[in-house]
C-alpha cells in the first residue's frame, strides 16, 4: 500500500547543521499520497527541524524537499506561499493568534485565501471546531482555553481549507487519553476517507502505532529504522525496541559523559586560519 | 611573526596565544562584530521595503490591504493614547507660557506671549513631545505584542498558513500611525495652545479675544505644515523600529523585554536625530 500512489513528499540528503554539529544528517524519505508517516524519536533528535524544512520555513545546509514535486528549498518566500495553501500545519503550541477569539482563528485561512461569504465561513468554522469536539468554543479567546484544547483549535484551523496534506507536531501530547483517540480517529478518518497525506511528529507511542501506516525513527539526525508499524515492532535494533518500550535502560544513553556533553553542544567553528596555529587555553 | 615556531620542544603547551594568533584573532571578531551589527540594520531596510511593496504596489496587483485592521490599530494606538497627550500639551502650554511671561515682563513685552506660545508648539514641542509620548505608550506596546507573537510560534504560524505577516500584522499599524500621530499632534496643539490661553487669560492681564489674535497673526500656515511635516516622518521612524524589533525577538520572554527597550531607546535617538535634520532643512531653505 505505501509504495503505490503518487509521491507526495520527497526528501532528497537533507543536511542541516548549526555550527559543528550536524542535526540532520544525510536524511532520505518518500511519503506517498494517503499515507500517515509517523516521525518519532528522543527529545533534541532533529523531529522539529525535520518538519520546519518539510513546510519550508527553515532552509537546509544542503538537500531538497519536494512537495506536490516541487523543490522548496530552492523556491522564493512568494513561490512558497502557493505550496502552503495546499497543506496544513498543527503546531506544537497551536500557536493560536492570542488576539483572535477561537472563532475567528480557525476562520482566519478561510478568511485569507478565498472568496467565501462571512455566514458560509462561520458554517465551516463550526463543523470544524465540532470534528475536534469543541463545540460552543468559538467566542472565546485563546487565553481562557485549556492547553489541550489550544492545540485542537489549531488542528481545526490546519484542517480549514481541508487540505491534502496535514503536518502535525506532537498533535496528541498534552491531550487526555480519550481526546488522544478522538484526534487519532480523525487524523485516521481524514486519512482513509479522504485520502489526506499526513506527517505526524510524536513519541506517543500508543497514538503512533493507532494511525500509523509507515514509521521512521530518527536518533542523532538520521534515520535509524524505518518501516510499517509490524516491521518497528519486529526491528532487531535495541534502540527501536528500548524506545518503543519506553525502558529507561538500554543503547540510548540516559546520562552523557563529559565528553559526550561536549560533543553534543553547540561549537563556535573555528576561524578558518586558526588550524594553522598551535593554539592552548591557559585553563584547558 | 610566527613566535611559537622558535619554540624547541613542543611537550608543554605555550602559557599564552602567540601574538600573531591574537592579533588575527582579534581582527576576525571585529570583523564578526561589524557583520552582526549590520545585519538589524539589512532587516530594517528590509522591512521597509516590503512595507513599500504592501502599502504601494500590492494594491495594484488586486492584493489590496483589509481596512477594518487599520481602523482597530487606530484606536489602540492613536485614541487611548488621546489622554495622556492632551495632559502632556496642556502641561506644556501653560509652561511656555509661564516661562515666556517670566521672561517677556522683564521687557514689558508681555504681548508676545501668544505668539511665542503658538510658534513653538507647531513648529517644535507639539510634534517632538507628542512623538515622545507615542513611542512610549504605542510604539513600546507594538514592539511588545509582535515580540510575544513571535516568541510564542504565531509569526511562524501565520507564515505556515501563508499570510504574510508584514501584510497582516504591520501595514495596518504602519497605517494606523501614520494618520493618527499627525492627529494626534493636531489635536495636542490646541491643547497646547489652550494651556496657554488659561495662564494668559486667569494670571495675566490677557482677554481671550487678544489671546486668539495675536497667536492667529504671528503664525502662518507653513508653521504648522512644517511640524506636520516632521510628525508623519516621525510616524514611520517610530512604528518601523517598532515593528521590527517585535519581528526580530529572539530568546523567549527575556528577549521581549530587551526588544521593546530597545525599540524605545532607538526610537527615541532616531526621532530627535531626524527632528534636528529636518529643522535644519527648513531652517536652511526657508
Amino acid at each position: 500500500m505505501s509504495t503505490n500512489g503518487e509521491v507526495i513528499i520527497e526528501v532528497t540528503d537533507l543536511v542541516h547543521t548549526f555550527g559543528d554539529r550536524a542535526v540532520l544528517n544525510d536524511i532520505s524519505f518518500n511519503v506517498h499520497r494517503g499515507e500517515t508517516l509517523v516521525i518519532m524519536g528522543g527529545s533534541g533528535c532533529g523531529k522539529s527541524t525535520l518538519l520546519r524544512h518539510l513546510v519550508g520555513s527553515m532552509k537546509p545546509t544542503s538537500g531538497s524537499v519536494k512537495i506536490f514535486s516541487e523543490d522548496i528549498t530552492t523556491m522564493k518566500e512568494r513561490e512558497i506561499e502557493r505550496v502552503r495553501l495546499r497543506f496544513g500545519m498543527l503546531f506544537q503550541s497551536g500557536a493560536l493568534l492570542a488576539s483572535l477569539t477561537v472563532g475567528e482563528n480557525v476562520a482566519l485561512p478561510l478568511s485569507q485565501h478565498t472568496d467565501k461569504s462571512p455566514d458560509e465561513i462561520e458554517q465551516i468554522v463550526k463543523q470544524k471546531l465540532e470534528m475536534v469536539g469543541l463545540t460552543g468554543f468559538e467566542d472565546l479567546k485563546p487565553a481562557e482555553i485549556s492547553g489541550g484544547m489550544k492545540k485542537r483549535v489549531g488542528l481545526a484551523r490546519a484542517l480549514a481549507l481541508d487540505p491534502e496534506l496535514l503536518f502535525s507536531d506532537e498533535p496528541t501530547s498534552g491531550l487526555d487519553p480519550i481526546m488522544t483517540a478522538v484526534v487519532d480517529h480523525l487524523t485516521l478518518n481524514l486519512a482513509r476517507g479522504r485520502g489526506m497525506t499526513a506527517v505526524v511528529v510524536s513519541h506517543d507511542m500508543t497514538s503512533a502505532f493507532r494511525i500509523a501506516t509507515r514509521m521512521i525513527m530518527l536518533g542523532h539526525g538520521n534515520i535509524v529504522a524505518q518501516g510499517t508499524p509490524d516491521e518497528i515492532r519486529a526491528s532487531p535494533n535495541p534502540e527501536v525496541q528500548q524506545f518503543i518500550k519506553g525502558e529507561a535502560d538500554g543503547p540510548i544513553p540516559l546520562n552523557l559523559s563529559q565528553e559526550e556533553h561536549k560533543d553534543h553542544q553547540l561549537v563556535r567553528p573555528r576561524p578558518f586560519w586558526a588550524a594553522r596555529f598551535r593554539f592552548h587555553h591557559k585553563h584547558s | 611573526m610566527f613566535k611559537s615556531r622558535k619554540r624547541t620542544s613542543y611537550s608543554q603547551p605555550p602559557e599564552r596565544a602567540s601574538l600573531s594568533y591574537r592579533i588575527f584573532r582579534f581582527l576576525h571578531l571585529t570583523l564578526l562584530g561589524i557583520l552582526r551589527a549590520g545585519l538589524p540594520v539589512k532587516n530594517y531596510l528590509q522591512l521597509n521595503l516590503s512595507l513599500l511593496y504592501w502599502v504601494l504596489i500590492a494594491p495594484f496587483t488586486g492584493q489590496f490591504f483589509e481596512i477594518a485592521p487599520v481602523f482597530r490599530q487606530m484606536v489602540s494606538i492613536g485614541v487611548r493614547a488621546a489622554p495622556m497627550v492632551a495632559l502632556t500639551a496642556f502641561s506644556v502650554g501653560v509652561t511656555l507660557a509661564m516661562q515666556a511671561a517670566h521672561s517677556l515682563q522683564s521687557l514689558g513685552a508681555e504681548m508676545y506671549i501668544p505668539d511665542l506660545v503658538m510658534v513653538t508648539l507647531l513648529r517644535e514641542l507639539g510634534p517632538v513631545l507628542i512623538a515622545v509620548i507615542v513611542i512610549g505608550r504605542s510604539g513600546s506596546a507594538v514592539a511588545a505584542e509582535l515580540g510575544t507573537m513571535k516568541v510564542s510560534e504565531e509569526i511562524e504560524a501565520l507564515e505556515v498558513m501563508a499570510i504574510n505577516p508584514v501584510q497582516y500584522l504591520v501595514v495596518p499599524r504602519f497605517l494606523a500611525m501614520l494618520v493618527m500621530l499627525p492627529t494626534l499632534t493636531i489635536f495636542g496643539n490646541y491643547i497646547g495652545i489652550f494651556g496657554g490661553w488659561a495662564v494668559c487669560r486667569f494670571a495675566l492681564d490677557f482677554n481671550t479675544a487678544g489671546y486668539v489674535m495675536r497667536a492667529l497673526e504671528s503664525s502662518d500656515a507653513w508653521d504648522l505644515y512644517s511640524g506636520m511635516i516632521k510628525s508623519a516622518v516621525f510616524a514611520w521612524i517610530i512604528i518601523t523600529i517598532a515593528c521590527n524589533s517585535g519581528l526580530n525577538v529572539e530568546g523567549g520572554a527575556e528577549g521581549v523585554g530587551q526588544a521593546t527597550t530597545g525599540s524605545v531607546v532607538q526610537a527615541l535617538l532616531a526621532m530627535l536625530v531626524m527632528n534636528a535634520v529636518l529643522t535644519g532643512i527648513f531652517f536652511f531653505s526657508a
